[in-house]
């Protein structure tokens, strides 16, 4: 195609190695304990991995126009999978639970 | 010019169904035209053990305490139905066959943007269906179509693995296909064929196609996290290693719900060709009905939870999918009245064609609205798994979806063979589905509101007048789609030319020959005018 850019292997090579070491520091934190900061760090640096494989390996940092806006539009369709999802995961258990019909358990006890 | 004549010159003409000969020359052929009829044979032949499968189920609830099987052997023919129909009929159905065919043809384009991946996407379909009927024929999968969690991944010991491959392969057919149409549309349309000139068939496969891309790879996900916990216990799905009970639901469902606008959207596309032509207008509201369209594609992404307002779903969740699942009838709507509009003052001929559409109009139009009910959340608990929710879909997808490729097939069969079928067999056809489809699915809806569960393979005795009255209507169903099979097979041999427009319909699939050459155009055509262009009517002068 000709609007295709030529990218220097250089840049692979480097983006390859960028990935390597996020990968040691992936590895290495997890000997660390740090109570929930082990599941931020890991996810951050899993981000910053995906970006690097988007842009450099996908080409997307040279892509523009509609190329950026079909992967836009799958981020956006996976943040309506997460976020839908979502609404049933962290509401589930603000419905109160019926007593019921029985015998109140608190009644029968008298009063304290 | 005389008869004889006409068929001399379309004998001697070179044509994409005379071009070449033999087994091989189908099987590598990368000819849009070719790949269609490969599909449309393959999915006649999957169509034909889906609805044995459906005969079965039928004969056996003829009787309240089962006429023919067991318990077991009905949950696995309910299980092969859906999967067979769903997957190996009704997605690959419009898309595959008729857009296949006609998508190039409409645009005026020679073949679609990657012939050979379109190839590709049909073998991987055949695989898929291979690992289906290889789950068949060694002893079934009793899952349902649905493959719910618990039960796919821990307690069946049928053929989960078979039948969830099959699926798996064949999601990536859908994806090829739909990759191939947006590239199609996108690069391929002749000079003069703006956006707005397309016909509106070619939006509905366009959206559909983004529904395909974006949607089956969660099915593949879906599948493939069932299949780690069933082989490899991790906890994803089952709570007591750390999974959660609705998760396959959720993703399932985020996949299955705009399944059913990849069956629905081309079958209204089909319908508003149908329509233009037998009522020799423009559709009216064209802009109204493309863009109607992609609000369906949108809308269908969120509306997932209605599936799950009983299943211990957060009700909060349930009011928001409620909500948002009332919005669909809204695109649907607009779709159906300006059908409706276009008809109002028409030259409308009711041709078997157009007989298929009209049925399509009131079949889907009581298949929707019986949505609405179980879109409201204390309605659904009553209707929720019973015969209610079957007929309600089977009115969107054989109501809606299989009448629409009737009548696609019925009206691009002359462009398809260069032969015209028996029209007043086609008509009497025509009518015997539309019959029989009521007989078999109309009680249905009683008995679901009667409390009638889905999936039993007994039933109570007060059930029974009304599952006759079913099971009497689906053998008229199956007497009227065979009469097409019949037919059809037929007209190939026998049939009278066609010429290369027997309908003297608008679009570009109508001004080359039939069947068309190879190149599908002896020359790029050049488009000067609006879809659907039919002459207009004086209009009467009043005094």
């Amino acid at each position: 195609m000709a609007s295709a850019k030529i990218v220097p292997v250089r840049t692979y090579i480097l983006t390859f190695i960028a990935l390597l070491v996020l990968l040691g520091v992936t590895t290495g934190v997890a000997y660390i304990h740090l109570g929930i900061g082990n599941t931020v760090i890991a996810l951050v640096i899993a981000f910053v991995k995906m970006l690097l494989v988007l842009l450099f390996f996908m080409h997307l940092f040279y892509d523009k126009g509609i190329k950026r806006l079909a992967f836009a539009v799958g981020l956006l369709w996976l943040a309506i999978l997460i976020v839908l999802s979502s609404a049933d995961v962290f509401t589930r258990h603000w419905t109160p639970v019926p007593r019921g019909w029985g015998p109140d358990i608190s009644l029968q006890q008298g009063p304290k | 010019m005389s008869v004889a004549v006409a068929e001399l010159a379309t004998r001697s003409r070179v044509h994409y169904l005379n071009e070449s000969y033999g087994v091989k020359s189908w099987l590598l052929t990368t000819d849009h035209k070719r790949i269609a009829i490969l599909y449309m044979v393959s999915i006649t032949f999957m169509f034909l053990v889906g609805a044995c499968a459906a005969a079965l189920m039928r004969i056996q609830l003829l009787e309240p305490a089962g006429a023919i099987v067991q318990p077991e052997t009905y949950n696995k023919l309910f299980s092969i139905h859906g999967i067979i129909m769903v997957w190996f009929f009704l997605i690959p159905s419009i898309p595959a066959v008729l857009g296949n065919f006609l998508i190039p043809m409409m645009i005026g384009a020679r073949d679609v943007a990657f012939p050979k991946l379109n190839l590709l996407s049909w073998y991987i379909y055949i695989i898929g269906a291979c690992f289906i009927l290889y789950t068949l024929i060694y002893g079934g999968v009793d899952t349902g179509w649905t493959f719910y969690t618990p039960y796919s991944s821990t307690y069946s010991n049928s053929h989960v693995f078979g039948a969830a491959a099959g699926v798996f392969i064949v999601g990536f057919s859908s994806i090829l296909t739909g990759l191939n149409f947006i590239v199609t549309v996108h690069k391929m349309r002749a000079p003069g064929m703006t956006w707005f000139r397309l016909p509106l068939f070619i939006w509905s496969l366009y959206a559909t196609s983004i529904v395909l891309v974006l949607a089956t790879p969660v099915l593949a996900i879906t599948l493939s996290l069932m299949a780690m916990e069933r082989f490899l216990h991790i906890g994803i799905f089952n709570p007591a290693i750390g999974g959660d009970p609705l998760l396959f639901q959720h993703l399932f469902w985020f996949y299955s719900h705009p399944a059913v606008y990849i069956m629905v959207l081309p079958a209204m596309g089909v319908i508003s060709e149908l329509v233009a032509a037998y009522s020799r207008r423009r559709v009216y509201g064209y802009a109204f009905v493309a863009f109607s369209s992609f609000a369906i594609a949108l809308i269908a992404f969120l509306v997932w939870g209605h599936h799950m307002f009983v299943s211990g779903q957060s009700v909060y969740a349930g009011m928001v999918f409620s909500a948002l699942s009332f919005l669909v009838a809204i695109p649907s709507g607009i779709k159906v009245f300006n059908w409706t509009a276009t008809l109002y003052k028409g030259s409308n001929s009711y041709d078997a064609p157009m007989l298929y559409a009209l049925g399509f109009l009131g079949l889907f139009t009581m298949g929707g609205l019986t949505g609405l009910f179980l879109a409201s959340l204390s309605i659904d608990v009553h209707l929720h798994d019973t015969y209610f929710v079957i007929a309600h879909f089977h009115y969107i997808m054989v109501g809606g979806s299989v009448m629409a490729y009737m009548g696609g097939l019925h009206y691009w069969w002359p462009k398809m063979t260069g032969r015209l079928y028996p029209d007043k067999w086609a008509r009497f056809a025509a009518f015997t589905i539309f019959i029989g489809f009521n007989l078999t699915f109309f009680p249905q809806y009683i008995l679901g509101y009667l409390g009638m569960l889905r999936r039993y393979a007994v039933y109570p005795a007060q059930f029974q007048a009304l599952n006759v009255l079913s099971s009497a209507g689906a053998s008229i169903l199956g007497v009227g789609y065979f009469i097409p099979l019949v037919y059809l097979i037929w007209s190939m041999r026998y049939g009278r030319e066609a010429g290369p427009n027997p309908w003297r319909a608008k679009g570009l699939e109508w001004e080359t020959a039939s069947p068309p050459p190879r190149e599908n155009f002896e020359e790029t055509p050049i488009v000067t005018e609006e879809a659907y262009a039919y002459p207009t009517r004086p209009r009467a002068v009043r005094v």
